[in-house]
Parts: structure tokens; sequence; C-alpha cells
């Protein structure tokens, strides 16, 4: 009885460990990507795939979180920062290669709920006819201090503030208007660029600082082609096309 | 104090708040169901038992994601929060003490149903040729013998609630002095790379969580030493 299921597990651990994994794959590279930017990398890894047969690993996170994660020796070589801040420092530190770094895209807020009336323009903000309104974590998101600043220059701050939740990231406050839990928020235009649904605004450009999205390679990737492969196709014009659908500015086409 | 500054006393205050609010529900709640499981014979109690057992096993971000959606507006929850005109119990209070409730609940039914099975059907058979009716069987006999069981539950639930970090931060928003605790503002400070608040913090929560089980231990020994 025992020897059949060690024979068992024997068998599985073997087909698992010797089981083809579809075509060779050339060679992988971690990366870590700022979560405002999910579709867009997961469609940029797919891509980046079919070209060039290397496997781009991605992970998703706060920038913040993951630079602190960075600083601690995560694997990753390779980082998609939501800001240009932490890849700066990144090389500050010493844990970025020496000009590697680059904005890949150029991120823009819109507020945004799921329901199909709520959100006309500026008015909707000023009116405040509304229970929560989420945003994300100034503190950490990039796409949080935007809000943040948008709100500042509208001179709204102070009234809205008993009404502001906030998420840890892009991802969590979108889900959080999303399930309606906030009627409406503060979203990266990305996140809502491939559906109709709801109402938004697009906040106009002048009312925040350009959220300029850096990229860099890590020490850790200085010696993977994979992982500087991978940055010269998020430079290359398939990548540009694919970050452009999803509502971000370049810097060359933009 | 110790150069803090006074956003973080808040964060601390309100989770011992949020911890001791939900310990009292906890042990109300929790009681008839640990009495329930501890004496019914019914063959699909452990069925219940199991479902109390759930968050033991649970990620929190399975209970975080069921409970964003149930406390929001297309929920009972909302329906809930509509009685006082609000849309949603997330990001709330109350929403954190229904998400602590659910969570800490194994940790505080499971001893006490053990006290109470450790009691036996004995004492209260006895209780019961004395003419004690149930009800005060159960106070006078039951809940004395178990009180170790209740104890270490109250400890227990009370720790683990203030020790619950991702229920609360995907139901929270972040909220200060509503929502924002000390496992939540430990993060933040630890993404911001401020590491002196997040050590002296997190030395805090260390030192609690040694004293809250070295005392529950040390009284345990010392009231097994009473009965026996």
């Amino acid at each position: 009885m025992v020897k059949r299921l060690t024979m068992k597990i024997a068998r599985l651990v073997l087909a698992v460990l010797g089981a083809p994994s579809g075509p060779a794959l050339a060679d992988q590279t971690h990366v870590a990507v700022a979560a405002n930017f999910t579709d867009a990398a997961n469609e940029i890894a797919a891509a980046f795939r079919a070209e060039t047969e290397h496997e781009a690993i991605l992970s998703f996170g706060a920038t913040g979180q993951l630079y602190t994660q960075i600083t601690q020796d995560a694997p990753f070589e390779v980082f998609l920062s939501a800001d240009a801040e932490r890849p700066a420092k990144a090389l500050a530190e010493g844990f970025g290669v020496d000009g590697s770094n680059f904005t890949y895209a150029v991120g823009r807020i819109a507020l945004w709920s799921a329901s199909a009336d709520l959100v006309t323009g500026e008015e909707t903000l000023r009116n405040g006819r509304f229970d929560k309104i989420a945003l994300a974590d100034p503190a950490t998101a990039p796409y949080g201090i935007a809000a943040v600043e948008a709100l500042t220059t509208l001179g709204l701050p102070a009234a809205l503030e008993p009404k502001i939740v906030q998420g840890k990231n892009i991802a969590q406050t979108f889900q959080f208007i999303e399930t309606g839990n906030a009627e409406l928020g503060f979203v990266a235009l990305s996140q809502i660029a491939a559906t109709d649904r709801g109402s938004r605004w697009e906040v106009p450009a002048d009312l925040y600082s350009p959220i300029r999205q850096d990229a860099i390679l890590l020490k850790k990737g200085e010696a993977n082609a994979a992982a500087a492969a991978f940055l010269d196709f998020l430079k290359g014009p398939v990548a540009t096309a694919i970050i452009e659908k999803y509502g971000y500015g370049t810097e060359s086409g933009n | 104090m110790l150069g803090l500054s006074s956003d973080i006393w808040t964060s601390v205050r309100l989770t011992i708040e949020l911890a001791a609010v939900t310990t009292l529900i906890l042990l109300v709640v929790g009681t008839p169901v640990a009495w329930w499981l501890a004496r019914s014979k019914a063959h699909w109690k452990e069925a219940v038992a199991a479902v109390v057992a759930l968050p033991l096993v649970l990620p929190p971000t399975v209970l975080g994601f069921y409970l964003l959606i149930v406390l929001g507006p297309n929920g009972p929850g909302g329906a809930l929060a509509s009685l006082w005109g609000a849309r949603t119990l997330a990001f709330t209070f109350e929403g954190l003490v229904i998400g602590s409730v659910i969570y800490s609940l194994p940790f505080v039914v499971q001893p006490i149903r053990n006290a109470f099975e450790a009691v036996g059907e004995r004492p209260l058979e006895v209780a019961a040729t004395l003419r004690a009716t149930p009800w005060r069987a159960f106070w006078s006999v039951a809940v004395p013998l178990a009180r170790p069981g209740f104890l270490t539950g109250a400890v227990l639930g009370f720790a683990h609630t203030v020790g619950e970090f991702g229920v609360v931060l995907m139901i929270g928003g972040n909220v200060p002095g509503e929502t924002k605790v000390l496992s939540v503002a430990i993060y933040d400070f630890v993404e911001t790379l401020r590491w002196r608040e997040a050590n002296i913090l997190s030395l805090g929560m260390v030192i609690f969580a040694f004293a809250v089980i070295l005392s529950m231990t040390l009284i345990e020994k010392r009231m097994r030493k009473v009965r026996q």
C-alpha cells in the first residue's frame, strides 16, 4: 500500500519535472511591474515572447512596495515603475544600471464611476453628491499623487477629505469603484481604456504634473540578455502601439 | 511619545478598540455556538464546526474579496448601511468589526467548545438532580468550570484581531481613525521606507505577541493546578 503510494508520487514528480513545457524558451527575465500597467504589460510580454522566444515573468504590485522589495534583494531584473522617482532612486542607491532608465509611458488619470450617469465632469466633484470617492494612496502610488494634485488645483481637497478612501494601489482603487463600494474615484485611464462602461471624465493634463513612468534595468539583470531584450522591446514600435492603445502617452508619440 | 506622530497613536487606539469590540461580540456570539457544538448530538454538527473553522484555512484575500461584495451597495451590508443613510459598510469601523468577527471566530469558539466538552455531562446532571433549571446550570456550573476556555478564547480572539492584516487591507480603504489599524500603518511605513517607525511599531507587536502567548500559557498552567 505504502509502496504503491510512493510509486504514484514518484511518477507524479517525474511527470511534473520531465514534462515538455512547450517550445524550448531561450531565456527568462523577472520583471517587476507597477499595478497600473498590468494589462498593457501582459500584452507586451505575450508579444515579446512571440517575437523573441524569451519569457518575461511579471510580478505586479504597488511601486513603493516593489521598490522596497528590490532594496531587499528581490529577484527582479527589470523594474517598470509608475513614477520616475523610484528608478532614479534605484540608480542613486546602486540597484540600477547606469543609463538604462527611460520613460516608457506617460500615465493619465480619469475620474470614473461604474454607474452610467454619475460622472459628467469637474462639476461632479464640486457638487459632491456621493458618499465615497476612491483614490490610490498618495504616499506610495503616483496615481494617487496625481489625483490629490488635481483636487488641489481645483481647490477641493478640504471639502472631499472625509469622503476619501484609499486603495493600496491603483488596481485596488479600481476594485473599490468597480464593486460599487465607492461610487466614483480616480483611476488610471489605462484601466478603463478598453471599456465604455460607466461614466468618466478624463482629467485635463494641466491639472496635474504628468505621470512619467520610467523603466530601469536592475543590477540583477545586467548579465541577462533577456532582460536587456525586454527593455529594447519596450522601446520598440510594437510595444509603443500597445502602450498607446491602453491610454498612455509615450515619449515618442506624445 | 517615542517621537511618533499622533496619527500612529490614532492607529494604536483604533486597533485596541477594534480588538476589544470584536472580542466582546465574539464572546456573546461564540458562546452559544460553542455550547451547541459541545453538547449537540446532531450528526451534522461537525459540518457546522468546519464552517466555523474555515477562516483558519482560507487566505484573508478570499474573505476580503467576499466581504467587499457582501458589505457593498449590492449586498446585505449595503442594505444594512442604508438604514443610517450610508451606501456601504466597507471603509467603516463597523465593516471591520464584521470582518474581524468572522476572521477570529474559530479562535474564540474552539477553546470554549473544548472547555465545555471537558466539563462533561456529569456536573450538569448533578445540577439537574438539585433541581437547577438548564439555564441556571449553564450559568452557575458550566460557565465557571469552563472559565479557562473563555479566557483563552478571549485572549486569542483579541490578539488575532490585533494581528489582522489582509482582510483589513482589502475592505478598509486606509481611512485614518476609522480603518487604518496598526498592521496597515506598519505596511505603509515599510512601503514608504520609513523604517524607523516601522521598526518601533513592529517591535511593539513582537513584544505584545510574546506577552500574550506567555501569559496565556502561565494562566492555563495555574488554572490546571487550582483544579487539581
